[in-house]
């Protein structure tokens, strides 16, 4: 402990990352609506993943003999116009809606982050080029872009996957660049580049853990707006393709049926909904106990 | 002020607009089967095929007719749609004046409603009436427009039947004759957009309450009124245009849905019209009005962020 480098190093091994993350976990627990958020983001996932063992029946088998039944019986929800279980449907919705929303986020949020981290680190005409690029990717109209992609390649999941990373990539790019161009003049990062260290290892052990927690706020906000944009997209009878049981579809598949079986529709949108209060909710709650300022996030 | 600060940015904008209708135009390429054989069916004879593409233009490279498209673009002419065979200018145009005054009532009545409401939420912090407009933010901003629609449509149209569900007026309606279907629509895309402007607004009121020169002004006795009005509007009111600024170029999307929902005759319809039949010229003249919304709305947005923070103004000396 005599010279200054230890010091600081001391510092930055007292703030490891396990202590941060329990501050993290005690700060959303202390708040009511955070911890609402992740329980019903949390209870979401639950029923997706045990939507096998829960659903009374099977999404996707139709039942001409029972089409459009009021609630009770072998059909506590009722069927639809194919006389498929309702109840079985809306359970079994969330597994397109979180798998394909999760593993788009998730892409777009990590590439948008190598992007951002790499434009931040060389600067200069490649920083130039690739906000230039991504300003003319995010001037594109989402809806177009998306609408497009899937004209193109298709409905299937995997073309719903890379059609949000192309959209949302460009926005976190430029809110994670934002965030590495701040530390990007701070002495231990300008230390790392003097002592001749890598892009690599600049990025990887300097300036990512110290962004983390914009990362992560990123993360949590984008997938209540991918959820809402899948869901559109199928609603729109671009996305999930029938006969999956997904939320935005059924609500398209029922609508014009909503005087005479409501519930067709209204279970659906009531799942739809409370994950993306929940997701929001949660990314509040993140955004909060991490300090970072949501609404600027959300500018970029 | 104009030079260093308007001048490049309009001059990047161009470009954006440019690279922005590039981008959507090489999507369309890789399409397979193209206007021609949509426009002829199935059972079209390829010299038929043959003909209506060399008609089209289809026959050139993609570059080629990229750049034949520009200059065409830079004069105003955009081209004749592959469905109608109608100038793609006037049917856009109209498209878009029925979006516009859709738009334009959100905006008006929505976003004046959500500064209001932000305002109110920030100056009764933490009781009654914020915990409720609080509630409805968060509620617009987790809910699709799809839904909203929906929920109104089961309350105001077939519940009590007040509105009408759809619009019934053909594509060529005037203003006056889709008036009365504009409830519903308005209605789903304000509840939905106004969401992040009331919270910004409130998030932005209560840092003003807090500053030091309005506890100055409280402590001098000053009327709730005069306070608001002279104060904490001005203030607050900055760094929420920027949002405004950019819900506009959000509406676009949550117009795509309401209009199909609604059958209204918009861009939106259009736009899912024109990228089913594959209608090229009318997707790239879409492109182009929605890059210009998104650049010009960010370019306001940044423009309101300046005036609030004069050390941007001149971005070098700033460190």
């Amino acid at each position: 402990m005599t010279s200054p480098t230890i010091v600081v190093e001391s510092t930055q091994v007292g703030r490891g990352f396990w202590t941060d993350l329990s501050r993290v976990i005690r700060s959303i627990l202390r708040s009511k609506p955070a911890t609402l958020g992740f329980a019903l983001v949390t209870l979401h996932v639950l029923l997706a993943v045990f939507a096998p063992l829960l659903a009374p029946g099977n999404p996707t088998s139709n039942n001409p003999a029972a089409v459009l039944q009021f609630p009770g019986g072998a059909y506590p929800l009722g069927t639809d116009t194919l006389g498929r279980d309702i109840l079985s449907r809306t359970l079994y919705g969330g597994q397109y809606a979180l798998t394909v929303s999760f593993a788009s986020t998730a892409l777009a949020v990590l590439l948008g982050t190598i992007i951002a981290g790499l434009a931040a680190f060389y600067g200069g005409w490649l920083d130039q080029v690739i906000t230039r690029l991504l300003d003319s990717v995010l001037a594109v109209p989402a809806i177009l872009a998306m609408l497009v992609l899937v004209t193109v390649f298709g409905s299937g999941p995997e073309v719903i996957v890379l059609a949000v990373v192309v959209v949302y990539t460009g926005g976190v790019t430029r809110v994670v660049r934002a965030a590495a161009m701040d530390i990007m003049p701070k002495d231990y990062i300008v230390a790392a580049r003097a002592r001749g260290e890598g892009v690599f290892y600049i990025l990887s052990r300097e300036v990512f853990p110290n962004i983390l927690d914009v990362v992560l706020v990123e993360f949590a906000m984008r997938a209540s707006w991918v959820v809402l944009l899948v869901s559109s997209l199928s609603f729109l009878g671009f996305g999930a393709n029938p006969p999956t049981p997904d939320w935005g579809l059924m609500v398209a598949e029922n609508r014009s049926l909503m005087a005479v079986v409501p519930l067709a529709t209204l279970a659906p949108i009531v799942f739809l909904a409370t994950l993306i209060v929940g997701l929001n909710l949660a990314a509040d709650g993140l955004a909060k106990s991490l300090g970072v300022d949501r609404m600027k996030e959300i500018l970029g | 002020m104009l030079t260093r600060f308007v001048l490049p940015r309009l001059g990047w904008a161009v470009v954006t607009i440019m690279l922005a209708t590039m981008l959507v135009f090489g999507a369309m390429q890789a399409l397979p089967g193209d206007a021609a054989t949509q426009i002829l069916g199935q059972n079209a004879t390829p010299e038929a095929v043959f003909t209506l593409r060399r008609q089209l233009g289809l026959d050139q490279a993609p570059l080629e007719r990229f750049i034949t498209w520009l200059g065409h673009a830079l004069t105003g002419n955009f081209g004749t749609s592959l469905v109608s065979g109608q100038p793609v200018g006037p049917e856009v145009g109209r498209a878009l004046l029925n979006t516009s005054f859709l738009a334009g009532i959100t905006i008006v009545v929505g976003f004046t409603l959500a500064l209001v409401l932000g305002l109110v939420a920030g100056l009764f912090r933490d009781r009654w009436p914020d915990s409720l407009i609080s509630t409805v933010a968060l509620v617009g901003m987790s809910i699709p427009e799809f839904i909203v629609a929906t929920l109104l449509v089961l309350m105001f149209s077939i519940t009590i039947p007040i509105f009408p569900a759809v619009v019934v007026a053909g594509q060529n309606a005037t203003i006056a004759e889709l008036a009365p279907s504009m409830p519903l629509p308005a209605l789903s895309l304000m509840f939905v957009a106004s969401a992040y402007i009331i919270r910004m607004m409130r998030t932005s009121v209560i840092d003003v309450m807090e500053t030091d020169y309005v506890h100055t002004a409280r402590l001098k006795g000053i009327s709730m009124a005069r306070l608001v009005v002279k104060h904490v509007v001005p203030s607050a009111i900055l760094p929420t245009l920027n949002v405004v600024a950019m819900n506009v170029a959000w509406l676009i999307g949550g117009v795509v849905v309401v209009e199909s929902i609604f059958n209204y005759p918009g861009m939106g319809s259009l736009m899912i019209q024109s990228v089913q039949s594959r209608d090229l010229p009318t997707i790239l003249l879409i492109t182009v009005i929605g890059a210009m919304t998104f650049v010009i709305c960010n370019l306001l947005a940044d423009l309101a962020a300046t005036l609030l923070n004069p050390r941007l103004r001149y971005p070098r000396n700033s460190k």
